[in-house]
């Protein structure tokens, strides 16, 4: 038998809502068999590959106000659900105050994905792998959620539940991405690692951001996330704790990274085994920190 | 299976086709519209052959549905006929089997119209989405670069 390598979307219902409350209801009334969907950049790959077969794709893009990216200097970064990635990386706004958000865009598969991959996307997909959800971690992002009670808010930091799972309940659909005003002289890098240096899915990657605090015992709050290797991504509080509380050094530094690699309970795939991302991280986080450092003192 | 009638256009002519659900971009393109020059290479977003400009904006159109695009603009490797990257890939010998070489274009294409002038770094990031396996793409951006110079002059 020739099985075709190249096979077709599998049969749905595509569903095209005019407003937020129609695409909602649809959603809720068929909670097992619809799914939302933005740029379809996921979806599309695990629906050709038998992993995804629902009857109903919803398609939330054109909804009330969810194509906005809008920056207000007092209130801070919005991204809406549907603005593609392309968008936030060309943004004047985004390059000057939010910079490790358009590198962690920049990070995403290749140009032509990203005009259709969305940051709200990435989040909703809930991959322990999403590239842009360290950034979304370190900057405070609080999600906008429309549902049957109206507007809910939640913090992004208590959003993700397991791989694909989030606090999101039938028929709430992700509306944009608040950021308030990063801390002042602050710096941020992503560091991704990847079979390739371009376009590849991240192995391990590493998202920092360092900023002056006097409130704290070092001076710096430094925030760390580490991407693919727990079930969520992983915000590395210890690590984050350790270098709050005592002056800011190599040592601490080192060991600010054991604590980091310590809290990783990676998996084998085909990208890479639990061991070699184990160690991994620990590079990659050491580099992050020191990269970080240095922005931050320039 | 649900139907869903639309209007666009694509290569400057107005199209109005029905479509099923599940049809994407790329489907309509080779097999309603017979435009054969848009390849599918990996239908996983990951190749690029299939790549074209949808408002303006390249996409891999394996990964657009075609219910979606009513009343976009849509500029398959057919539309660009006369495009001085052409004649340079040729020029450079920047095409060998030819099977990326649409989306090649496409890209390019996208890349010279937000940055006319593109050094080999931005070359390469643009094109990181066009997988070619002949060229080892060293004559693919001296292709991009010659066209940005015909261009510019």
């Amino acid at each position: 038998m020739v099985t075709n390598t190249h096979p077709t979307l599998p049969e749905f219902e595509y569903i095209q809502p005019k407003t937020l409350a129609e695409a909602s209801e649809f959603l809720a009334m068929h909670a097992t068999e619809a799914r939302p969907f933005l740029g379809g950049t996921d979806i599309f790959v695990r629906m050709r590959d038998g992993f995804l077969t629902p009857k109903y794709l919803v398609d939330v893009k054109n909804l009330d106000g969810t194509n906005e990216l809008r920056f207000d200097p007092q209130s801070g970064l919005t991204v809406g659900a549907a603005v593609c990635m392309n968008r936030v990386v060309a943004s004047p706004d985004v390059q000057r105050i939010y910079p490790v958000l358009a590198e962690a865009c920049r990070s995403v598969a290749s140009y032509q994905l990203r005009t259709r991959a969305t940051v709200v996307g990435n989040i909703c997909n809930a991959s322990p792998a999403g590239d842009t959800i360290g950034a979304c971690l370190v900057l405070d992002g609080v999600l906008n959620i429309y549902g049957k009670g109206g507007l809910r808010q939640e913090a992004l930091s208590t959003f993700f539940l397991g791989p694909g799972k989030t606090t999101l309940k039938p028929g709430e659909i992700v509306t944009s991405i608040n950021f308030p005003l990063p801390p002042q002289g602050c710096a941020g890098v992503y560091l991704k690692l990847g079979r390739n240096r371009l376009s590849d899915l991240s192995i391990v990657g590493v998202t920092v951001l360092a900023a002056p605090d006097s409130s704290l015992p070092s001076g710096y709050r430094i925030r760390i996330v580490l991407a693919s290797v727990a079930p969520v991504p992983l915000v590395a509080k210890h690590a984050e704790e350790y270098l709050a509380a005592r002056p800011v050094s190599t040592e601490s530094l080192l060991e600010a990274v054991r604590l980091a690699s310590e809290a990783c309970s990676p998996i084998d795939d085909i990208r890479g085994s639990a061991r070699y991302r184990k160690m991994m991280v620990k590079n990659l986080t050491a580099k992050a920190l020191n990269a970080a450092w240095k922005k931050l003192h320039l | 299976m649900s139907f869903h009638e639309i209007q666009l256009t694509v290569n400057g002519n107005l199209e109005h086709v029905t479509v099923p659900s599940n049809m994407t971009l790329m489907h309509m393109l080779r097999e309603v519209m017979a435009l054969t020059g848009t390849k599918n290479g990996c239908s996983a977003g990951e190749c690029g052959a299939c790549t074209v400009l949808l408002n303006g904006e390249p996409v891999n159109s394996c990964m657009v549905l075609a219910a979606e695009c009513d009343g976009a603009v849509v500029i398959t490797v057919e539309g660009l006929a006369g495009d001085p990257l052409q004649d340079a890939l040729i020029h450079t010998g920047g095409v060998q089997c030819g099977f990326c070489t649409p989306g090649v274009l496409i890209s390019a294409r996208a890349l010279l119209n937000r940055n006319p002038n593109p050094n080999d770094e931005e070359i390469k990031e643009a094109l990181v989405g066009n997988l070619c396996r002949c060229t080892g793409y060293v004559r693919i951006i001296d292709a991009v670069k010659e066209a940005a110079r015909v261009k510019t002059q």
